[in-house]
């Protein structure tokens, strides 16, 4: 019986909110729906005050899945790693497509979000529990 | 053609890119990510090169070796914009 080990890789990401702000207002949908699922754009414009904000977090926290899955140059369309707000307050990510058959081929058994924004920035950690088997 | 695509490029570059320095002073292999650009900024560049030449980037190109220079990003939009 293969034994298997445990191991856990982590992403992070920073991204400047006035970027995002800025993104917002000269790219506007292009931006969003290029980058953004709809539940996640649905979400961040509900208050345009902090939507930039909210973005920058997201996108933040896509960067830091990307990272933490140990990419060599692969494309990914950002829309495959989304960002859940659970009704308690934090976010939960969720990946769809190529980027969860990328997770299962690296042996992703489960991952953990935080995201936090303070003044012009917003950041993120991505920790992944990766599985791999041992002989 | 080609040199118009990397002058446009090279325009993009500067409204987008938010380089530490000036894209004037690189040549077109130079390494725009140890220029400064950040993987926002490169988003912000796909955008504004799909609008500039009416394109849209495969997911296969969203890689980060294609925004990496003038010259990966010339070759794509030369392949992208190829016959017509």
């Amino acid at each position: 019986m293969a034994e298997a080990k445990m191991n856990v890789v982590v992403g992070i990401d920073l991204v400047q909110i006035s970027q995002v702000a800025s993104s917002l207002h000269r790219l506007a949908d292009a931006y969003v729906n290029r980058i953004f699922t709809a539940a996640e754009i649905a979400y961040c414009s509900t208050n345009p005050i902090v939507a930039p904000s909210r973005y920058a977090a997201r996108f933040a926290a896509k960067e830091a899945a990307l990272k933490a899955l140990r990419l060599d140059d692969q494309g990914l369309d950002l829309r495959t790693i989304e960002v859940k707000q659970m009704p308690g307050g934090w976010s939960e990510l969720e990946l769809h497509g190529a980027a969860r058959e990328l997770a299962d081929a690296a042996g992703w058994v489960g991952c953990s979000l935080s995201i936090s924004h303070e003044g012009d920035y917003a950041t993120a950690v991505v920790a992944a529990t990766v599985q791999t088997p041992t002989r | 053609m080609s040199q118009e695509i990397g002058s446009k490029i090279r325009e993009i570059l500067a409204e987008h890119g938010r380089l530490a320095k000036d894209i004037s002073t690189l040549d077109d292999n130079a390494d725009l990510y140890q220029a400064g650009m950040t993987s926002h900024a490169s988003v912000n560049l796909m955008l504004a090169l799909e609008g500039a030449f009416d394109i849209e980037f495969p997911d296969s190109m969203l890689r980060r070796s294609v925004f990496e220079s003038v010259a990966s990003m010339r070759a794509v939009v030369e392949t992208l914009t190829a016959g017509r």
